[in-house]
């Protein structure tokens, strides 16, 4: 017995947020009478006190923890901040349209802090069981808060679809790890990368494991051909909900990849790119043909993001050519970056959704923005800033976003893909414009003033102002996520 | 034929009938009861692994606790297997195509060539003494310390989860909270009231 106590200044935050969720669970249980404002403010103070702890632990360094089962380096570090904030604005966001619909019970916050530990767990992992715990974690509690309105049947079938198809991809992901573990024997990813790079492992098992690690992940990050659940379940769940899932898990499904594949697979990295190039490929264009019809934004958003997942794997698609792979760090940080920008703007189009409902009133078809120009200016400016930068009009963060990705397609040679890509986001952004059209041009059918506590009107200003400021100094969040990955990889 | 060898086929070829009947049963019930069966029998292929602690917790987790629970959620439900099967030929064509196409990949990966018996290395034979239990508790609370407690949080989920999505509290119901009954005072029930005398 030679056992040494595990080093736990690493894993600072993510057992403060393990912490805080217990405190939160037992306050909120005790305090029936204030449990709501509670749970609320309770989960606010964790998440921006774990983007500080993340901050005064980020040393720069990649360190190992618990047995090599973790790993702090400074891409996780970068990542973890963006979830604490996305979240913690995404809870903004939602309180009064939960609170409107009497569901903002103390056990949502309960729900959303244990999914972000989830998330933090599935960042800092190196081991593909804390991989699969941590995204296990994140998953059932997203099934819970899709069912959270339990007296809407919407809300129970898009749970109980979600539940079903996330316990299936659950599935094949395990068994695609149990297969890494067959040819390799070992589950933790630098053993993997060891073991593959010395042509130790046996390369069919290897292959027929990866199939099942790339669907499980396409199936997380909701990418054809296993996107079937993202309309359903987008346009099912409370906009709160839909609002969580459109944003933090899209991250954490980035670092599952990133993880899974560069840190462990690399080697066998020209195999997984052309799956991953089929994927990409079928997303962009069906996910921007068939938005086109949708007359329920949240469908239409949902489809949209099909194709900006599509997108972003079109970076992580373009690292290595022919063996070379001096591309690699252009690449992966364009596909980061990517997912960065799709999480800023996707914040703010379903926080313009929750901005416009009210209570027993959902914002929820594209008809209920017109002549938005009419009742508030400002939001109608707001709105049409993020559907340019999600069509991808330059000047805007989208722009940059695709500018970089593409780049990376067409420095690694995949030409036809770019031009997909970008005859695609053509059409694409016809949806778009009909929402800035339907903004500007049409009478309102809804002439309710606006209301909405101030807190969520300054943070979605803020937030329309950083998808059009980011646009204009694109260069600041891209060269954070260049360094973060150098310092890491 | 190694009498060990014997019993692995005999456990194997049950495990493999009893898994395939928990999804062509037509009863729920039997279902449940064949994947009992099957539970079995992996327990015993473990035995042969010399994992006689995963072994027995398995018969002991699943078929003793796991199963019981699920027979009765089964037998308590009123399923309507009409429906279940409903668009069952429609989906068939696509389901089997994938399902052949994945069968032929397995059968293509997985066959002795790359995890036969000349492909993986003998295990060391255990010295005298060995215990399975100990040396799986020994890694556990050290090695696996991180995962170990992630996985008490998951079910911590799990049941906060369950909870939030079924516990309603009923507000036509007429229970009575006995500390306040017991607790009424004189003064809560009684108003005297003082007035005149009032004459006819």
């Amino acid at each position: 017995m030679n056992f040494v106590v595990p080093d736990f200044y690493p894993a600072a935050a993510e057992i403060f947020v393990a912490v805080m969720a217990l405190v939160i669970m037992l306050t909120t249980t005790f305090a029936r009478s204030i449990a709501r404002s509670l749970g609320y403010f309770l989960s606010q103070f964790t998440l921006i006190a774990a983007a500080f702890i993340t901050i005064a632990t980020m040393d720069g360094q990649v360190s190992y923890t618990f047995s090599n089962m973790f790993i702090s380096d400074l891409m996780g570090d970068f990542l973890k901040v963006m979830i604490y904030f996305s979240m913690a604005i995404a809870l903004l966001y939602g309180r009064s349209y939960l609170a409107d619909r009497n569901i903002d019970k103390p056990e949502y916050y309960l729900l959303a802090i244990l999914m972000t530990l989830g998330m933090m767990v599935m960042v800092t992992s190196n081991h593909m069981l804390t991989m699969y715990i941590g995204l296990e974690m994140m998953s059932l509690a997203l099934y819970a808060l899709v069912a959270f309105d339990r007296d809407s049947a919407r809300s129970t079938e898009a749970g109980m679809k979600y539940f079903v198809l996330g316990a299936l991809a659950s599935g094949l992901l395990l068994y695609g790890m149990s297969m890494v573990y067959g040819a390799t024997g070992t589950l933790e990813f630098s053993g993997v990368a060891q073991s593959v790079y010395n042509q130790a492992a046996n390369k069919s098992v290897l292959l027929f494991g990866l199939v099942f690690l790339v669907a499980g992940i396409s199936f997380k990050l909701g990418v054809v051909p296993f996107h079937m659940w993202v309309p359903d379940v987008y346009q099912g769940a409370t906009t709160a909900v839909t609002l969580i899932l459109a944003t933090a898990p899209k991250l954490a499904g980035f670092a599952m990849a990133v993880r899974l594949l560069i840190w462990g697979l690399f080697d066998i990295a020209e195999q997984w790119q052309t799956m991953l190039m089929f994927v990409a490929a079928a997303s962009i264009i069906l996910g921007n043909l068939a938005a086109i019809s949708q007359t329920n934004i949240k469908r239409m958003l949902a489809y949209s993001g099909i194709s900006h997942m599509g997108f972003m794997l079109l970076g992580l698609l373009s690292g290595v050519v022919d063996g070379e792979r001096h591309f690699a760090l252009n690449a992966y940080s364009s596909a980061m970056f990517y997912a960065v920008a799709y999480v800023i703007m996707s914040l703010a189009s379903f926080g313009m959704i929750i901005l416009l409902s009210r209570a027993g009133f959902e914002a929820e078809r594209i008809d209920d923005f017109k002549g938005l120009n009419k009742r508030s200016p400002w939001f109608a400016a707001v709105m049409m800033f993020v559907m340019f930068s999600m069509a991808g009009v330059p000047f805007f963060i989208g722009f940059f976003a695709k500018l970089a990705v593409l780049q990376a397609v067409v420095a690694a040679g995949y030409f036809w893909i770019a031009a997909v890509a970008v005859v695609m986001s053509v059409i694409g952004a016809f949806y778009y414009l009909r929402v800035v059209k339907v903004m500007y041009f049409d009478e309102p059918l809804d002439t309710a003033p606006i209301h909405a506590p101030a807190d969520v009107r300054v943070l979605l200003s803020a937030n329309g102002i950083a998808v059009a400021a980011l646009g204009i100094a694109p260069q600041a969040l891209m060269s954070i996520c260049a360094y973060a990955l150098l310092a890491s990889l | 034929m190694e009498f060990k060898t014997f019993v692995f086929y005999f456990l194997a070829a049950i495990l493999v009938f009893a898994a395939l009947k928990v999804i062509t049963a037509r009863n729920p019930v039997h279902a449940a009861l064949y994947l009992v069966l099957a539970f079995f029998n992996a327990g015993g292929i473990w035995l042969l692994l010399h994992a006689e602690f995963l072994a027995i917790t398995l018969v002991m987790v699943y078929v003793g606790a796991v199963m019981v629970l699920f027979l009765f959620v089964v037998m308590m439900l009123d399923i309507n297997l009409e429906r279940l099967r409903q668009g069952f030929w429609s989906y068939l064509p696509v389901g089997a195509l994938i399902g052949v196409l994945l069968v032929i990949e397995m059968a293509m990966v997985l066959g002795g060539q790359y995890f036969g018996l000349d492909a993986m290395p003998v295990p060391p034979e255990p010295q005298a003494g060995f215990s399975n239990t100990r040396e799986l508790g020994r890694v556990l609370y050290t090695d696996y310390v991180y995962p170990f407690e992630l996985a008490s949080l998951v079910l911590l989920v799990a049941m906060v989860a369950a909870v939030s999505l079924t516990l309603r509290k009923r507000k036509d119901t007429k229970y009575l909270d006995p500390a306040l009954q017991v607790s009424v005072k004189r003064e809560g029930r009684v108003e005297l009231v003082k007035m005149k005398a009032e004459k006819e």
